[in-house]
C-alpha cells in the first residue's frame, strides 16, 4: 500500500477503496482476474475495467456461474476476484463456493459486498446476515469481515498474499466510520485488542466494531471497564484472543449478523471446549427477518447502537451472579 | 471397454455402480481418446476433458487405464476404503482427471472459466466437456453456455451424453429437454447431432470446423448400451451385478 489514508479510505466505504484505489496499485504485482456478476458498478470496479479490460468478465446476473468461472481461471493459476453482493455470493453460490473453492481448493477471493443491512429498503432479500455462518462453515476457508475501510484494504492485500481460498465481508456504506486512524499490522488469523478494560470483553466484527468501542466508552461512565477486540477473522478464529478475555466477568459479542452461527457462535464454540470461561452475552440478529428501514433504524431495532449495546451490558451484568 | 467396466463394477459388489450412464459413454470416449490429443498433465498446453457427469466416472477410469495413463493395479482401487476413484471423479491432473465430478453442471461452469483462462495465456490446446442430457435440467447448465457462447469461446466442444434416462425415469417424462440441439443453437453454439454408438460419427463432428462459438455434439446413444437386461433401463442408472448377471452381461459385449 502506498498510502494509508483513514479519512480519504472512510470516504469510499469498504468496497470503493478496495477495488477504486488497492487493486489499481496492485493489480500489476498479481496475475489478476476481476470476475463480476452485473455489480461492478456498484462495487466501485469502474477503474479498473477501464484499465485492464481483458482482465474483468461481467458474468451477468449469474452467480454461481461467476463462482465457476473464477475457479476454472483459477485452476490456471490466476488469481480471481469474485465480486457481487453478499447475500447472492454465499447463498445462491453457496454449494459453488463449497465445491470450487474448499472441495476442489481453488484460490479465489470471494468479496461480498454490501453484507449486513447494507441494503437498507431493499429489504431482507438483499440483507446479508447469514454469509459468516455459511463461509465459516466451509473447511479450508478464510473468512474476513474488516472493521472499517482501512482494514478492508489491508485484509485484500493480507488475502493478494495468501494462498487458499477466502471470503471478505464487506459491510457499511460511503463516509464509513474510522476505526483505525494509522497504518497498522493486519495478519490473518490475528485479532486485534483495540481498548484494554478489566471487567468484561467485547468481542466485535465489522463496521459495528465503532459501535462497540463507543459502548466502551459509555460504559466506563457506569464504572464498567471493558475490552474491545476486533476479530476481523472469524475463520481461523484467533483462539488465543479469545482465551485472553478469561479473567472477565462477561464475554458480549457484537456482530451485524445473525447470532445463529456468526461470531458469537464461533467464539461460543471455542469457550464451550474450553471450559471455566466467563459467561457470554450475544448481539447482533437474534434469529429473525427484519422490518425494513433505514441502516440506523436497521441498527437499532437489532439493538446494535452504543447506547443499546451498553443497555443489554447492563442489564446483563445486573442479572448475573458473578 | 464395456468388459472392463463391467469386472470393476462386478468387483464393486454390492457398492454398485453408475453402470447406465458409463456404458452410454464408451463409444463418446473411444472417439474423443483416438483423437491425437496432448495428455501431458505437466503441459499447461495439454488438452481438458472435463467430465461433467461425474457419475460417468467408471467409464472414465476404464478409458485413462486403456490409454496407459492410470495403472491396472490404480484402477483396480474403485470404490474401495480410501480410494480416490470412487463413484465421481475426483480432480488429479497427474492421473488425466482434470475435475472434481458429482454435482451437476458445475463441470461446465469450471470448464468455460478454464477456456477463457487457456484463450487469455494464448494456449493453442482445447477443452472437452462431457455433459448428460439429464444434467441439462440444471440452471447453471445454461448460465455456462450462455456464458461460453458470449466470450465466444471456439477453444471448447461439449459432448452431450444424451442416453434420455435419468434417475427417476426416462427425461421426455421428467422434465423434457427436447431438443436440446435447438436449445445449445439458440443459446448461440455451433450444434451437430449424431449417433453416440458411432465412433466414425463422433470423429467426424469432433473434427468439424468451428469458428468464434463453441461446438455441441449432442450425441444420441442408449443408456445401458451393449447389455439387453441395461439397455434403455431405468434401473441402471446405479446397479448391482449379480454372478449370474455378471456373466451374461459379459457375454453379449464379448459376442457384440
Amino acid at each position: 500500500m502506498t498510502k494509508y489514508n483513514a479519512r480519504g479510505f472512510a470516504r469510499l466505504g469498504q468496497a470503493g477503496s478496495i477495488f477504486g484505489m488497492s487493486l489499481i496499485e496492485n493489480m500489476d504485482k498479481y496475475p489478476v482476474k476481476v470476475l463480476s456478476s452485473d455489480m461492478s458498478v456498484v462495487a466501485g470496479l469502474d477503474r479498473f475495467k477501464r484499465t485492464r479490460p481483458a482482465d474483468f468478465y461481467n458474468v451477468g446476473i449469474a452467480e454461481q456461474n461467476l463462482i465457476g468461472l473464477s475457479a476454472g481461471l483459477a485452476s490456471e493459476g490466476y488469481r480471481p476476484i469474485a465480486v457481487a453482493q453478499a447475500a447472492f455470493i454465499t447463498m445462491r453460490s453457496f454449494e459453488q463456493i463449497r465445491q470450487y473453492l474448499g472441495y476442489m481448493k481453488n484460490n479465489v477471493i470471494s468479496v461480498g459486498i454490501n453484507s449486513g443491512f447494507a441494503l437498507t429498503f431493499f429489504g431482507n432479500t438483499h440483507y446479508s446476515i447469514e454469509d459468516l455462518t455459511l463461509m465459516r462453515s466451509i473447511p479450508g476457508m478464510t473468512v474476513l469481515s474488516p472493521a472499517d475501510a482501512g482494514s478492508a484494504v489491508k485484509a485484500f492485500e493480507a488475502t493478494l498474499n495468501h494462498d487458499g481460498p477466502v471470503y471478505i465481508r464487506l459491510t457499511g456504506g460511503l463516509l464509513s466510520p474510522i476505526v483505525y486512524k494509522d497504518d497498522f499490522n493486519f495478519t490473518i488469523g490475528k485479532a486485534i485488542s483495540l481498548k484494554d478494560g478489566s471487567d468484561i470483553t467485547i468481542f466485535a466484527t465489522g463496521i459495528v466494531v465503532a459501535n462497540a468501542l463507543k459502548a466502551a466508552e459509555l460504559l466506563m461512565e457506569d464504572g464498567i471497564s471493558a475490552s474491545v477486540v476486533d476479530i476481523h477473522t472469524i475463520k481461523p478464529l484467533d483462539k488465543d484472543a479469545v482465551m485472553a478475555s478469561k479473567h472477565s466477568k462477561l464475554i458480549v459479542t457484537v456482530e451485524e449478523h445473525s447470532t445463529v452461527g456468526g461470531l458469537g457462535s464461533a467464539l461460543s464454540e471455542v469457550i464451550a471446549e474450553t471450559g471455566n470461561m466467563p459467561a457470554m452475552l450475544k448481539l447482533g440478529v437474534q434469529d429473525k427477518f427484519m422490518e425494513v428501514g433505514d441502516y440506523n433504524y436497521l441498527i437499532e431495532q437489532s439493538r446494535l447502537t452504543p447506547i443499546l449495546i451498553k443497555e443489554d451490558i447492563l442489564t446483563r451484568l445486573s442479572n448475573k451472579k458473578i | 471397454m464395456r468388459k472392463r467396466i463391467l469386472e470393476l463394477a462386478h468387483k464393486a459388489g454390492s457398492n454398485g455402480a453408475h453402470l447406465g450412464g458409463s456404458l452410454s459413454l464408451v463409444e463418446i470416449l473411444d472417439a474423443l481418446y483416438s483423437q491425437n490429443l496432448n495428455h501431458n498433465p505437466y503441459d499447461m498446453n495439454r488438452d481438458r476433458i472435463i467430465l461433467s457427469k461425474g457419475h460417468g466416472a467408471l467409464a472414465l477410469y476404464c478409458i485413462l487405464e486403456m490409454k496407459g495413463i492410470i495403472s491396472k493395479e490404480y484402477a483396480e482401487t474403485f470404490e474401495t476404503n480410501g480410494t480416490a476413484l470412487f463413484a465421481h471423479a475426483k480432480r488429479d491432473v497427474a492421473k488425466g482427471i482434470e475435475f472434481s465430478g458429482g454435482s451437476l453442471s458445475l463441470g461446465l461452469s469450471f470448464a468455460v472459466g478454464v477456456a477463457l483462462a487457456c484463450r487469455s495465456n494464448s494456449l493453442n490446446n482445447h477443452i472437452y466437456v462431457i455433459l448428460g442430457d439429464g444434467e441439462c435440467d440444471e440452471g447453471l447448465v445454461w448460465e455456462s453456455v450462455m456464458s461460453a457462447s458470449h466470450y465466444g469461446l471456439d477453444n471448447m466442444t461439449l459432448i452431450v451424453d444424451c442416453n434420455g434416462l435419468q434417475s427417476d425415469g426416462f427425461s421426455k417424462d421428467i422434465m423434457n429437454t427436447d431438443s436440446l440441439e435447438s436449445k445449445f443453437s439458440a443459446f448461440g453454439c455451433t450444434v451437430l447431432s449424431v449417433n453416440g454408438h458411432s465412433k466414425r460419427n463422433i470423429v467426424q463432428a469432433l473434427t468439424a470446423e468451428h469458428k468464434e462459438k463453441p461446438k455441441v455434439i449432442v450425441a444420441h446413444t442408449l443408456k445401458g448400451k451393449g447389455v439387453s437386461f441395461l439397455e434403455n433401463q431405468q434401473s441402471s442408472h446405479h446397479f448391482v451385478l449379480s454372478d449370474e448377471q455378471y456373466k451374461l452381461a459379459v457375454m453379449e459385449v464379448e459376442n457384440d
